[in-house]
């Protein structure tokens, strides 16, 4: 039997289309776009001005706290504006702009390092370096990495849990770095848990990336203390509280974190960002890019410099195609649509997706039928109809005690409504309420 | 460049391709067999029946929203199709077609839309208008033709009572089991639908097939039918086990009085039962209960409808009660 979480989930069709196409590499783009608001908590801090020279992977905005993080320039150029421009969340946000000097031979370098297994640095400094290299997790939430691994004393650790799930349709970037960068991974793995003091990690992928399981478990078949768990595909394993769930069985408390539980998860993409960053001193300044859609010419997978318009992207799989009504940033389940491909890419975005006018619309809300079905696949246990009925009234103190603010916001439950009713729309409006009220009160 | 324009939306981006209307006409369809059973034994009443039904319920949904609500029209959504249905289903397959108008009224009007319409009602539209017509019109609600074996397409004549009229009349009048158990159609026949009964609760064989179809459609879940009819089956097994003299054996509860219309159609109706699985478990106990003491101690034979709109009141309760259970509370802060 494969493991899996046991409450809730769904599963929605697969659709990963690119599953079997390897990694291109991206041209460099002529202009970078760089936000500083590129991962979760304090923005950071712009420390280059107009017409500063910059090197490629030189600090150009220094981390503004602890929870922060440092980002570097993706290519070598000039800085031409300090501007404000939409990102993917469509506010506006500070962002850095620098054209690529054509010239700067180190901008078209082959950046595909030899293997390097030895790990010679002390744990401080590789908890100092993921910190100073801009590594925040990749696989969406673009936490700062190092906060998870600045562990208090009182904390007992025991497991790192790899993440390798990719549970959002259509995405395959992680699917495609665990096998083209299987070996990577695994001294990636080896460092996070020299760092942590760790005698065990498990590699958590979904059963629908079989190869990525064979590789693994092939490579890691003399190992004691690395294991391979394969899961059955279910949406959504991916989150963090789902996936220690699944493997480890272990449940993490309300509102708690799986430190609480004795776990640190990492996603597949962070701990190559970091391998690369410990083993070869390069920075977080490129990731893969899933680029897809049903309609597209050449949906692939890219090796995309941070600051690249998501316009160059589309661009490459030729174009947009007729009809598309959205482009979203990341999968279909939990990205966000986008305004137009001006945004560019940043740490977070693993995916872009682009519908056809066919698939684009929602379906007309109707009446509530108590059918139970968004209950059934809550994840986290919640009752959808009634946290969205609670938030509707304005009764968000109400949604507060009925939990409201333990949604994942997997999206699970606007899936299945077969009454197409906005859950999740305004179970994220009274979160995002209830919880200022919360913080007011404390 | 004319680009086309782009929609912004929240995820997520993609739906299940489940809607409330198929939801619906998956329910009709689970229905086919049986109704074609009822057309087999009841011949053109069974037509009269069904077609007076759903055409009223229809029409006066219709009516009462444009003319009265003045809101959205919306009998195609399937929900008035299936009362309907399912009102027919639960009447003599003769009764005056005007009676049945009445109780497509109070079905559709009262217990549906003067709660606010789908999703809002608290009980079960279709019994609604069945026990209202069973109160008002005592006589001709329970005037059931007989088919007569072997002749299924004339059934004027015989009027009879159904299994469990023809038990409860008999111990009232003080005969023994033995005796009446000669009066009873035989298990098989029940089975098949060959016996006495409202329109729909003919044959078992053929709700059975209907209700498989819903739980392999994930219309509904195993949890309501099994259990009230587990919880039917135990009861009645208890007192049958104690005084087989005074009680007929679970089987002919089971296939007898609409237990299995109601068990996989009327009780798991979406709307008024409850939304967790455990909650539907309790919501099921309760039915089977109710419907067995009702049998057995009450006044009338049959009991499934009134026990389904008792704990229909009951499902706020049970919804306040039997919550899922939340991810990661009341746990043991151990580490393995």
């Amino acid at each position: 039997m494969l493991k899996t979480f046991p409450k809730g989930g769904i599963h929605p069709p697969e659709n990963k289309l690119t599953s079997s196409n390897s990694i291109k590499r991206m041209p460099v783009p002529k202009v970078v776009y760089v936000p500083i608001a590129q991962h979760i908590g304090i923005p950071s801090e712009i420390v280059v001005d107009r017409k500063d020279k910059v090197e490629l992977g030189q600090v150009i905005a220094k981390s503004g706290g602890f929870v922060s993080s440092n980002i570097h320039s993706p290519v070598a150029g000039t800085v031409t504006k300090l501007d404000m421009i939409v990102d993917s969340s469509g506010y506006k946000k500070q962002c850095i702009v620098i054209r690529t000097d054509v010239k700067n031979e180190t901008n078209f370098e082959e950046i595909d390092y030899p293997l390097k297994k030895e790990i010679t640095l002390e744990p401080q400094e590789i908890v100092r370096r993921i910190s100073d290299y801009g590594i925040v997790g990749l696989g969406g939430a673009t936490f700062p990495s190092h906060v998870k691994l600045n562990v208090k004393e009182d904390k007992k650790l025991d497991c790192l849990l790899v993440n390798g799930v990719e549970c959002e349709p259509y995405l395959t970037a992680d699917h495609r770095l665990m096998l083209e960068k299987a070996e990577e991974i695994l001294v990636g793995i080896r460092i996070l848990m020299k760092a942590l003091h760790l005698h065990r990690a498990v590699i958590g992928i979904e059963n629908n990336k079989r190869d990525a399981i064979e590789v693994f478990k092939k490579l890691t078949a003399d190992e004691k203390e690395i294991q391979v768990a394969a899961l059955r595909v279910k949406y959504p394993q991916g989150s963090e509280k789902q996936l220690v769930k699944a493997i480890l069985k272990r449940e993490v408390p309300k509102n708690g974190l799986p430190l609480d539980v004795g776990v640190v998860v990492h996603n597949v993409g962070t701990i190559f960002a970091i391998y690369q960053a410990i083993q070869h001193q390069q920075p977080l300044i490129e990731r893969v890019v899933t680029v897809t859609g049903k309609q597209l010419k050449e949906p692939s997978n890219f090796w995309v410099k941070i600051g690249t318009p998501i316009k160059d992207l589309v661009e490459e799989v030729g174009g947009l195609p007729e009809g598309t009504r959205k482009i979203v940033n990341g999968g279909p389940m939990m990205g966000k649509a986008i305004k137009n491909t001006d945004v560019p890419v940043t740490k977070g975005t693993s995916g872009i997706l682009v519908i056809h006018e066919d698939e684009a619309s929602r379906g007309e809300p109707k009446a509530c039928i108590r059918c139970g079905d968004c209950v059934d696949v809550c994840p986290m246990g919640l009752e959808p109809h009634l946290l969205m009925n609670l938030s509707e009234k304005g009764l968000y103190e109400k949604a507060a005690q009925e939990d409201i603010l333990t949604c994942i916001e997997c999206g699970s439950c606007s899936y299945v409504c077969p009454s197409h009713r906005p859950l999740l729309d305004y179970i994220r409006f009274g979160k995002s309420i209830a919880k200022k009220m919360v913080t007011s009160k404390n | 460049m004319d680009s086309p324009p782009i929609v912004i939306s929240a995820s997520p981006h993609v739906h299940s391709d489940r809607t409330a209307k198929r939801i619906m006409y998956d329910v009709v369809i689970a229905l086919v067999p049986a109704f074609l059973v009822s057309v087999y034994v009841f011949g053109i009443h069974a037509l009269i029946a069904t077609t007076a039904a759903v055409g009223s319920c229809l029409l006066f949904e219709y009516l009462i929203q444009k003319y009265f609500l003045r809101t959205e029209v919306t009998i195609l959504d399937g929900s008035a199709l299936i009362t309907g249905i399912l009102l027919a289903f639960n009447l003599p397959a003769t009764l005056p077609v005007w009676m049945i108008i009445v109780g497509s009224l109070v079905a559709v009007g009262i217990a549906k839309l003067s709660f606010g319409g789908l999703g809002y009602n608290v009980f079960n539209p279709a019994l609604v208008g069945r026990v209202f017509l069973l109160i008002c019109f005592p006589v001709q609600m329970t005037l059931w033709p007989t088919p007569v074996e072997n002749n299924t397409s004339l059934v004027d004549a015989i009027s009879g009572a159904t299994t469990l009229g023809i038990i409860k009349d008999g111990l009232q009048i003080g005969e023994t089991m033995g005796t009446i158990s000669a009066q009873l159609p035989s298990n098989m026949n029940m089975l098949l639908g060959i016996t006495g009964g409202s329109l729909g609760e003919m044959s078992a064989l053929a709700l059975l097939l209907g209700g498989l179809y819903l739980i392999i459609r994930k219309v509904i879940s195993w949890h309501i039918p099994v259990t009230v009819l587990a919880t039917m089956a135990v009861m009645t097994g208890i007192f049958w086990w104690a005084d087989p003299t005074q009680y007929v054996s679970p089987i002919i509860h089971l296939l007898a009085g609409g237990a299995i219309l109601g068990a996989f159609y009327m009780a798991t109706d979406l709307v008024t039962s409850p939304v967790t699985k455990k909650g539907m478990v309790v919501f099921a106990i309760g039915i089977g209960l109710i419907t067995v003491v009702i049998r057995l101690f009450g006044s009338y034979p049959e009991g499934i409808s009134f026990a389904i709109l008792i704990m229909n009141a009951f499902v706020p309760l049970i919804n306040k009660f039997f919550k899922p259970r939340r991810f990661g509370s009341k746990i043991k802060a151990t580490i393995v």
